[in-house]
């Protein structure tokens, strides 16, 4: 079996006294769609924090080989560089668009680095000359093919906070696409759609499973989304690792039945 | 002010008894107001030397009447609002836009032609100066405050870091004003670059809080470090700036005599107004690039949401510190413009006043409209220069009537309706940086304001 794309080991975070995530070791592998599931407070979100940098852990490993750019110990490494040299891209339970920026401006705010890059730290840019003019192009195409395949192409040019609810949504997946990522981490990416557009979702995320070959950890609550596209899921409650195995396996384990539940005395 | 709900259906004249109690009860808080401020005011008798209390019932009554004309007219407004059904009002969205394209160009041919004009003195070239130079500084304070959301109240300590570094370089090394300019802007930069540092992690009401005290640390090291910089005493005899090399001088080698012009004190005026035009339109140009580029844009993303900012690979760090720096270096620029214009620095120019008028016209301005800051600069140091020239007053209130006395209280009300007739300033929309199809600009009840 190949290396895992990420291999979390024994993560624990604590606040206080308060252990959230205790010793949580699980593999995404790549080319797999890995669902964390559990009941509200188990300790997902926190986990999911770890992984992409914002919490510090108090404890355990995560690594993630990439397939060009070699391995990385995440839990070393500040938010921003996990984004952009591990290439780890995550979205957010409650939507964290740029509202008052348009669309095509939310995708460029994602390709920033290599703007920046391009621009020669604004010199370039300055001045006008035409290789910051092509990088500043290539980008609009990039932004534009991505949304082209979320069907709001024509909305380019509005403001993100303009765009109903479901569009909102796959906007910020299709946001966090643009940095190129190998791992893309979804937190609830259906929390709040009609059950047509949670279809929808589906169809995309398998999407890019198979074509863009981006590996996808995610946050759901959405049972019957879970089941469907998931190729992995991982079981937590209280903090500690319950059940992981294929949606066939999880949902007949009775521990997780018990959690989910509860059972009779 | 709460506003009447309950009077849905109501006729006129059911509704009159409340409308008219609620005036009442604002004219009385009106008058305990007035009373201290129009009806008072302490005189010297010349004659018995004593002092005594002028009562001025005119003012009073006059200021008590605007009250309550201005209430009932809101009272029926409200009425209105909530009986008379609305037309269909939607006001267009693209009411700003159908003459934007013009307003910046007659506004920059207006600005070079003005010297020119033969009604331009000296009192109107000063003032002139002093819009461009505040135009200026809001263009740089705009960066930090209108695109990055970062709310600094201690703009006015990069200003004095401008102003002092030109001074003291030209004391001390003998620079001319043209090699300091750019230093000036380095020392600014690299001081915005240290407030930078120990606010990285501060949001809000906190961030206001340490770069207020950053702008009073400067200004009381500069009043007490008195063997560098001469204390309250200011720094004097700064050298003018010259035409390349030339001074404006009387003497053969002056500027007049060189053009074969006759010599006036008006043409270093002249020139000092179309130096700060350059300048301030060098701000321009480049704030303008840079928030078209991915520093400036990664500005307006921090301002809009940090969090989603870090995940998304940008080093906020580092992009906080530009915004800081960059803007400080503009106002170090104008600071040292500053220095050269007048000659003579002291503290007291950069007290925390000056950062708030700064702030004021960008707030009044709109947050990220660089139109807007122009039009609020006129308005706030040009409004509170034009109230001096109320003599007209004088005629109504009698020859002891003072009206530059009152000017900053009619200031005040005129930035208050302001800002309730246009709660984000004059220009409020945001154009967007770029764009595929069409620039639409975006309406500012989606535009964050930023947490700091």
């Amino acid at each position: 079996m190949t290396k895992p794309l990420l291999t979390v080991k024994d993560l624990t975070m604590r606040f206080g006294g308060l252990v959230a995530v205790d010793k949580f070791s699980f593999e995404v592998q790549a080319g797999h769609i890995t669902a964390i599931i559990g009941p509200n407070g188990a300790g997902k979100t926190t986990a999911f924090n770890c992984i992409t940098g914002f919490y510090k852990p108090s404890g355990g490993s995560i690594a993630l080989h990439h397939p060009s750019r070699g391995d990385f110990s995440l839990e070393t490494m500040e938010d921003h560089k996990i984004s952009r040299i591990a290439k780890v891209a995550r979205t957010f339970q409650n939507i964290r668009l740029f509202g008052g920026m348009t669309v095509l401006e939310n995708l460029m705010i994602s390709q920033h680095n290599e703007l920046m890059r391009a621009s020669m730290f604004s010199i370039a840019g300055i001045f006008g000359l035409p290789s910051y003019r092509r990088a500043e192009k290539e980008a609009i195409e990039k932004s534009m093919a991505w949304l082209k395949r979320i069907g709001i192409a024509d909305k380019a040019d509005d403001a993100a906070a303009a765009l109903p609810y479901g569009q909102q949504r796959k906007l910020e997946i299709v946001r966090a696409l643009c940095t190129d990522p190998v791992l893309l981490c979804l937190d609830e990416p259906a929390a709040g759609l009609n059950p047509k557009e949670s279809d929808d979702l589906g169809v995309f995320l398998r999407e890019i499973r198979d074509k863009d070959h981006v590996g996808i950890l995610l946050i759901e609550h959405d049972m019957s989304v879970v089941m469907e596209i998931s190729d992995h899921i991982v079981v937590l409650d209280y903090g500690r690792k319950i059940s992981d195995g294929t949606p066939a396996l999880v949902r007949n384990d009775a521990a997780v039945i018990k959690a989910y539940l509860g059972v009779d005395e | 002010m709460a506003q009447p709900q309950n009077n849905h259906a109501q006729n006129l004249g059911q509704a009159l008894p409340s409308m008219i109690k609620r005036s009442l009860i604002v004219l009385a808080i009106a008058s305990i107001i007035f009373a201290p401020t129009l009806l008072l005011r302490l005189q010297v008798s010349k004659i018995e030397n004593t002092l005594f209390i002028q009562y001025r019932w005119v003012f009073f009554a006059i200021g008590c009447a605007l009250i309550l004309v201005w209430r009932l007219i809101y009272e029926f407004r409200a009425w209105q609002r909530a009986n008379v059904p609305l037309k269909a009002s939607s006001r267009p969205q693209s009411q700003e836009s159908r003459f934007a394209p013009y307003v910046g160009p007659v506004l920059l041919i207006a600005a070079i032609l003005l010297p020119f004009m033969p009604f331009t003195d000296r009192y109107i070239l000063d003032i002139s100066i002093l819009i461009v130079t505040y135009v200026m500084l809001g263009w740089g304070l705009q960066i930090v405050v209108g695109l990055a959301g970062l709310l600094d109240l201690g703009y006015v300590a990069f200003y004095a870091v401008g102003a002092y570094s030109y001074a003291l370089l030209a004391e001390h090394f003998g620079f001319g004003f043209w090699i300091c300019l750019p230093l000036a802007g380095v020392f600014a930069a690299t001081w915005g670059v240290i407030l930078g540092f120990p606010v990285l992690r501060l949001r809000g009401d906190y961030l206001a809080i340490v770069t207020l005290a950053f702008g009073e640390i400067i200004r009381v090291v500069l009043l007490n470090w008195r063997d560098f910089t001469g204390g309250s005493n200011g720094l004097s005899n700064i050298p003018r700036p010259s035409f390349f090399g030339i001074p404006f001088s009387q003497g053969p080698d002056g500027f007049a005599a060189t053009f074969g012009l006759e010599y006036s004190s008006l043409q270093r005026m002249g020139f000092l107004y179309f130096l700060i035009l350059a300048l301030a339109l060098l701000t321009f140009y480049i704030s303008s690039r840079l928030r078209k580029l991915p520093m400036g844009r990664a500005w307006e993303a921090l301002r809009e949401d940090e969090i989603a900012c870090r995940s998304l690979g940008l080093n906020t760090i580092n992009t906080k510190l530009s915004a800081f720096a960059i803007g400080a270096m503009f106002g170090g620029f104008a600071g040292s413009f500053f220095a050269a214009k007048q000659a003579f620095i002291s503290p007291e120019s950069f007290n925390f006043m000056e950062s708030a008028t700064i702030l004021a016209i960008v707030v009044l301005g709109g947050m990220s409209s660089q139109i807007g800051v122009v039009f609020s600069s006129i308005a706030m140091v040009g409004g509170i220069e034009a109230l001096r020239q109320l003599q007209f007053l004088k005629a109504i209130f009698g020859p002891d009537f003072d009206p530059s006395s009152l000017r900053l209280l009619f200031f005040g009300l005129a930035m208050v309706i302001v800002m309730l007739w246009r709660p984000r300033g004059f220009v409020s929309s945001r154009v967007p940086t770029v764009f595929f199809r069409e620039k639409k600009s975006v309406g500012s009840s989606m535009i964050s304001q930023g947490r700091g």
